[in-house]
């Protein structure tokens, strides 16, 4: 699959009465883009907010970060299956406004989790605090309707407000052009690149349950037996997230649209090594779940020949069991793997990192100890509310101070040990 | 501006008095620098200096081991150094064994800090390295240049009162404390150089030694459950309505010990979860999906067990150091064992 992505780069975003993007800056009628959030009837109110780079600005709770994107050529829509018919995407061109994101916030369900800072120290950790963020503020009614039925609400909000802004890039001309070609399992064996090592991408994706899942054309992933997709139809939205409690090693939707192992293994593609293809694996809470997923893993290698693999994980503990049954079922085909994972050492680092282990993961890639603590000072306004920050995984009883900062775990600070190798945050 | 003192501490060896053969002499101190800790005055610029250098013999430390230590420390006391350095002892096995053993003595007793440097395969490396700041050499002296540089840094950091940075950043051996720190390059980048490197049989260095795992055997079968007591105890969070006593959703810093003398089931109004690790809307209908007093309640009645102990104790797992709950597993276990308990039931989730 060949799939072309003009980047639009976007420097800033302000509100008129009317929708564009002129010179690099989103202009958007936040009365209008507003309407169509507030036509579900399990949304009791919605806003929008501006939080640019610099500005002393708190996000939280934050929900999904999106990144706006057009199909403009090829068949399909962003978000198949999702708020597009299902039709494949991945071939053809697509815009993406590089540089901004649409941030769902608002207490909405469950744990109300995820923090971004856009200045101060934690704005080091977080992708995001250096995006333009355009932030969907929502509230649920309180009609009757379950948890999972309000969470999906916001869930589809965030994505349907992503793709129309996503529109307004149709017709521009893009800043960059960068182009993407997945290879067919016989073009694997062109003479450029019979010789390379043969290398897929084994991407875990989260799907425990309520705020921990994903999704993938629209199917729950929990529900789903381990497969494969085009590197590309990932970068045109198949898999969005629905998962963002324990904020710091989630991955939100910007994060797969701009996944940086599919990036940096396209980066070596036909050089080094022979990218053939991308495994996507569940995280199901049943033990007999992960051995299925993890056998099904080993399997797809041995179909695909592999000679080597990276594996991301999604979330921490109960994931590590599918992480360390992913790597030993690899290794033991012979397909030499490396694994990205976060550490939960404790906030003084001195505890075991992962909660399983085993001898053949002898190639790991950290992305930090999320135990670590970080002092966030005020800031002079917030997104959101405050009103759950001594509750969410990583805030504890008085996280919350009464001058408005906080001090927690590096937890809380959406996507700051993410474990698709996003940061440079690591640990020793 | 004046330089920070350091005291350096050398073998007889690399103090020029003899091989082998003069392992035996005794500590002696003189005045500035020797050997290595030229190489040592020169990466310390103009921001520090040796001012003076002990000589003594690894057999006469390693043989003498409380004398050595006493008559060296009065020798460091002397001189009320900023930092003592010992070393770098490369792969000398007793020397690095002197190295880190004086340099913990500096450390705990005179409250100096101290930086020691060897190869990761001396003997002296694994018995010091999580006591004091070893900097990682190769294992001959050829690598005396490279470092210098890397044992000054350290030693003028801690002379400052700098923070010290992560073992990668400041180039000493892991020493049990995961430290984060900004590496140059992303992850996924990283990811892919570690896999061209595995793949092509190259040299590279994992970011997370895989850990010995602390395997616990079963107890053995209780026989007669029918007169036994057991407990419940549950990492899955389950606290009563309105979580009295804090527990955090993530990384707990504490459990919960609760009364249910008399409670027949866990339901929607009474109990809920604190866990923030996993959906918890089936087990904030009904906590004991999680902690299930129904079914042990019913199991009393029945005379299948003896009886459901009066207090369960609960935790979320969620993100929680092993450390801590070692910690809380440790006191649990000491009140059930007071209380007669003879079997829990430990639920996860």
């Amino acid at each position: 699959m060949k799939l072309e992505l003009g980047y639009i780069d976007i420097k800033g975003i302000r509100f008129d009465d009317y929708n564009a993007i002129e010179d690099g800056v989103l202009v958007v009628n936040p009365d209008e883009l507003v309407k169509p959030v507030l036509e579900d009837e399990l949304i009791k109110s919605a806003h929008f907010e501006i939080a640019a780079p610099g500005e002393s600005v708190r996000i939280t709770p934050v929900k999904d970060v999106i990144e706006p994107r057009v199909k403009v050529e090829g068949p399909g829509a962003i978000f198949p299956g999702m708020i597009a018919k299902v039709d494949t995407v991945g071939s053809g061109r697509t815009h993406v406004m590089r540089g901004m994101a649409v941030v769902t916030a608002g207490p909405i369900v469950g744990f109300q989790e995820g923090i971004i800072d856009m200045t101060g120290p934690g704005a080091d950790y977080s992708p995001f605090s250096q995006l333009h963020n355009l932030v969907l503020v929502m509230e649920m009614q309180d009609n009757g309707a379950t948890a999972h039925e309000y969470e999906k609400a916001a869930r589809m909000a965030g994505l349907a407000t992503a793709a129309r802004v996503g529109e307004l890039a149709r017709e521009l001309v893009p800043d960059e052009v960068e182009v993407f070609e997945t290879p067919t399992i016989a073009q694997s064996y062109s003479d450029e690149l019979k010789d390379l090592p043969r290398v897929a991408y084994v991407m875990m994706l989260q799907s425990q349950g309520l705020l921990h899942d994903t999704y993938c054309y629209g199917v729950d992933v929990k529900r789903t037996l381990t497969t494969m997709i085009s590197a590309t139809e990932v970068m045109d939205g198949a898999i969005v997230s629905g998962n963002c409690v324990s904020a710091c090693d989630k991955n939100t939707t910007y994060h797969h649209l701009n996944n940086p192992v599919i990036q940096d293994l396209f980066k070596q593609h036909g050089k080094t090594l022979n990218y053939v293809g991308t495994i996507i694996t569940n995280e199901n809470v049943y033990l007999a779940d992960k051995l299925r997923s993890s056998d099904w893993t080993a399997k797809l290698a041995d179909f695909l020949s592999l000679d080597a693999a990276i594996v991301s994980q999604e979330g921490f503990g109960n994931p590590d069991t599918d992480l360390i049954l992913n790597c030993k079922k690899l290794e033991a085909k012979g397909v030499k793997t490396v694994i990205i994972t976060d550490e939960y050492a404790g906030q003084d680092g001195k505890s075991q990192s992962l909660a399983d282990a085993d001898v053949a993961a002898d190639a790991v890639v950290t992305g930090g100890n999320a135990n670590e603590l970080i002092l966030l000072p005020p800031m002079d306004r917030v997104i959101g509310c405050l009103d759950y920050v001594d509750k969410i995984a990583g805030g504890h009883d008085g996280s919350l101070r009464p001058d408005g900062s906080i001090e927690a775990e590096l937890q809380v600070i959406t996507g700051s040990t993410n474990e698709m190798g996003f940061n440079r945050l690591s640990a020793r | 501006m004046s330089k920070y003192k350091l005291v350096h501490y050398i073998n007889q060896f690399y103090g020029g008095i003899g091989g082998e053969e003069k392992a035996d002499i005794p500590a002696e101190k003189r005045a500035g620098a020797i050997g290595p800790g030229l190489a040592l005055n020169q990466a310390f610029g103009d921001e520090a200096e040796i001012v003076s250098t002990i000589i003594c013999g690894d057999s006469w430390f390693n043989e003498n081991l409380e004398e050595a230590k006493k008559t060296v420390l009065e020798m460091v006391r002397e001189d009320q150094p900023d930092v003592f350095i010992a070393g770098p002892a490369f792969n000398a096995g007793r020397y690095g064994v002197a190295c880190g053993a004086i340099s913990e003595a500096v450390k705990n007793e005179l409250g100096i800090p101290v930086v020691t440097g060897m190869y990761i395969e001396n003997p002296g490396a694994d018995m010091y390295r999580e006591k004091v700041y070893i900097i990682e050499t190769k294992n001959s002296a050829a690598d005396m240049r490279k470092a210098a540089p890397k044992m000054a840094k350290l030693a003028l950091k801690l002379a400052k009162g700098e923070e010290i940075g992560a073992s990668a950043e400041d180039n000493y051996l892991p020493n049990g404390i995961r430290k984060n720190f900004f590496e140059k390059k992303r992850g996924s980048e990283r990811a892919v150089e570690m896999l061209l490197a595995k793949i092509n049989g190259k040299a590279y260095t994992t970011e997370y030694p895989m850990p010995d795992f602390d395997r616990v055997d079963p107890q053995p079968a209780i026989k007669d459950l029918s007169k036994a007591t057991v407990a419940l105890v549950t990492s899955g969070g389950i606290v009563p309505k309105g979580n009295p006593d804090r527990i955090e959703s993530s990384s707990a810093t504490k459990f919960g010990e609760y009364d249910i003398t008399g409670v027949e089931d866990l339901t929607a109004e009474t109990y809920e979860t604190a866990h923030g690790g996993y959906d918890p809307v089936y087990a904030n209908q009904d906590a004991d999906r999680v902690l299930p007093v129904d079914v042990m309640r019913e199991f009393e009645r029945e005379g299948i067990i003896g009886k459901l102990h009066n207090k369960f104790y609960t935790t979320t797992g969620n993100g929680t150091a092993v450390a801590s709950a070692k910690k809380f597993a440790e006191e649990i276990a000491r009140r059930l064992i007071a209380d007669g308990v003879d079997a829990i039931l430990l639920t996860s989730t």
